[in-house]
């Protein structure tokens, strides 16, 4: 970002708010995201680590006898914000933290495929591309074209939907302005509950502001992400600081 | 003597297959479907660039225009050239949709907005389409053999030095001229 740049756009930082205690875990968000962002139907091969998943849903399980409780936690690249990891990390400067939006820009023309970011996130959010993306014979006509399906070899995550971001701000710039407002993301307009909010960190009339009281995910690393989540369970809370339960107790779905 | 000629001899042969010959090999011609007038549009019709060529209230620009807005005013032929009677029985008659060939067309991954620059920053269609929008025959397009993009990302010339506007796209130019209006977009900005 240049010192000189004259652009009219005041600098957001994007984020959401997600409701544990709304998540129902249907995984429609799930279903949403990879038909927005052209994610291809997995291969025969793939499973668990080598799929490609831009948004997933895990089961949370309370870990305690007395209170048995299942949650499900939809989890994204949180955008964080605080010597971000993945930037941190990649040898390409293929990530970067836009500054006008808080975005971490992921740029699959610069990514070699050394997936250190992948290994760096502590929120496992980064998919690699171990092939090509292949659609069975005419699924291909219902591709977003705003979107450009990435190429084997190259590392790829959540940005918010950018092609969204994009198409409001071309309709902003016909009335002269390039700020995209507050858009909607495919995960959040596809939610039936409602349980996840869109909006910016820096609005304090704006809905995110208005959530009430959020928690991050491992938020003792501080990296400060963006996406944040609520919940009046405690056990939610605690496992939150902890970075969710042991492994084995969580399972993945979608 | 007659190394210093073999040499020079040589040097020409490279030069000469680098420059000629080379994009020779790279490029395919291929003909637009239709012999399009611009101007006389313009001039007869005296239509607008946005009449066709149109950005809509939600920012998403027209791009060519379809047969069936051709056929408002070619249902029948006006004139008596051999293009026009092209159009009326080949296109709008069975209405089928001509395949144009887009000089500018960039490279998939690439988001590039009418709106942000013809709405937001009143720039001029010539100030990147040189041109094109007042031509009175479509000139002829070059794909590149290798990534099937078109010539114009490039430019005509193998050497990019200048290069007048509409010659060529490519990210050193929009990075160019945002330099100098002090635009900066993030990679995402320009690319999804
Ligand atoms: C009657 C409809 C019509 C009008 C009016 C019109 N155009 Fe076009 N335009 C076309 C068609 C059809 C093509 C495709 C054929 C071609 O490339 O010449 C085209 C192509 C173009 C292209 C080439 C895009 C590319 O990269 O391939 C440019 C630039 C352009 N028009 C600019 C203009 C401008 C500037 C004006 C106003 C002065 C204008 N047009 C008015 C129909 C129109
Ligand atoms: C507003 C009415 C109008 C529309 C819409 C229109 N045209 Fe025309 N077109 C004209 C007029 C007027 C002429 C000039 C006829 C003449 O006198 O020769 C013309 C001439 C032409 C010619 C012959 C020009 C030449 O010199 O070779 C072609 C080809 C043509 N138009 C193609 C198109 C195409 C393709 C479209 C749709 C993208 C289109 N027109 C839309 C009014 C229109
Ligand atoms: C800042 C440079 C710039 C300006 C100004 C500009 N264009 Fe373009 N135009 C482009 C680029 C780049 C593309 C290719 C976009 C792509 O492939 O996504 C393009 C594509 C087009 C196309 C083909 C679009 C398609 O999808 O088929 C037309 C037609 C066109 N422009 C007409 C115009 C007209 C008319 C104006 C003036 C109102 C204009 N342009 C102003 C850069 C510009
Ligand atoms: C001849 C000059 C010129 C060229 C060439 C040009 N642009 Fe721009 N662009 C501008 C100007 C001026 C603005 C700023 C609009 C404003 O702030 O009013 C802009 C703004 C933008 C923005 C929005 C920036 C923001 O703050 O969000 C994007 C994205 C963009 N251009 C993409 C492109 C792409 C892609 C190309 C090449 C295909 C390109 N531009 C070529 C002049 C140009
Ligand atoms: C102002 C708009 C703009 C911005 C900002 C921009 N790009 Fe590009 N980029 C383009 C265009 C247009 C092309 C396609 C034309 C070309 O090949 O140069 C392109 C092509 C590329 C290519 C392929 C180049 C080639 O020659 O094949 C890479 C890699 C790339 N961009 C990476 C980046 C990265 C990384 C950033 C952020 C630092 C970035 N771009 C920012 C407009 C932009």
């Amino acid at each position: 970002m240049s010192a000189t740049q004259k652009t009219s756009r005041t600098p957001r930082r994007y984020g959401m708010v997600i409701d544990l205690d709304r998540c129902t875990g249907c995984g429609a968000c799930v279903i949403a995201c990879a038909a927005e962002n052209n994610v291809a139907p997995g291969a025969a091969r793939e499973n668990d680590r080598n799929s490609i998943s831009l948004l997933r849903v895990f089961t949370l399980n309370n870990p305690t006898a007395a209170g048995r409780r299942t949650a499900f936690l939809p989890m994204m690249c949180m955008q964080c914000e605080h010597e971000t990891p993945c930037v941190t990390v990649c040898p390409q400067q293929a990530v970067e933290l836009d500054v006008l939006s808080g975005i971490v820009e992921q740029m699959p023309q610069r990514c070699l495929g050394c997936r250190y970011c992948m290994t760096a996130c502590p929120y496992h959010a980064r998919s690699f591309n171990w092939g090509d993306p292949s659609w069975p014979a005419g699924m291909e006509a219902t591709l977003n074209p705003a979107v450009a399906p990435r190429m084997r070899g190259v590392v790829e995550k959540c940005d918010f939907c950018q092609s969204r971001l994009h198409a409001a701000q071309d309709a902003a710039a016909v009335n002269g302005s390039l700020d995209p407002g507050i858009y909607t993301p495919a995960c959040v307009e596809a939610c039936p509950t409602q349980a996840i909010t869109f909006g910016d960190w820096n609005d304090p009339e704006g809905a995110l502001a208005k959530s009430g009281e959020t928690f991050a995910w491992l938020e003792g690393l501080g990296t400060q992400p963006k996406v944040r989540y609520r919940s009046g369970q405690n056990w939610l809370h605690e496992m939150a600081e902890r970075g969710g339960a042991a492994p084995a107790k969580e399972e993945r779905h979608g | 003597m007659r190394v210093l000629i073999a040499f020079l001899l040589g040097l020409a042969g490279s030069l000469a297959f680098g420059w000629w010959g080379f994009p020779q090999l790279l490029y395919q011609r291929e003909p637009q479907p239709l012999q399009y007038n611009h101007k006389i549009h313009i001039e007869k019709g005296s239509m607008e660039c946005s009449s066709c060529h149109e950005v809509a209230a939600d920012g998403q620009f027209a791009g060519i225009p379809r047969t069936a807005s051709c056929g408002a005013c070619h249902a029948e032929p006006l004139g008596k050239t051999e293009a026009e009677k092209i159009l009326v029985t080949s296109y709008v008659a069975p209405e089928r949709e001509l395949d144009w060939k887009v000089y500018s067309r960039q490279p998939m991954n690439v988001r590039f907005s009418h709106a942000v620059h013809v709405n937001k920053a009143a720039m001029k269609c010539e100030e990147c389409h040189g041109g094109r929008g007042s031509a009175t025959a479509a000139e002829p397009f070059y794909r590149n053999r290798v990534t099937g993009e078109s010539r114009n990302v490039w430019g005509p010339r193998m050497i990019r030095v200048g290069l007048k506007p509409g010659e060529g796209m490519k990210m050193s130019d929009c990075e160019s001229c945002h330099e100098q209006k002090g635009v900066s977009a993030g990679c995402l900005g320009c690319h999804r």
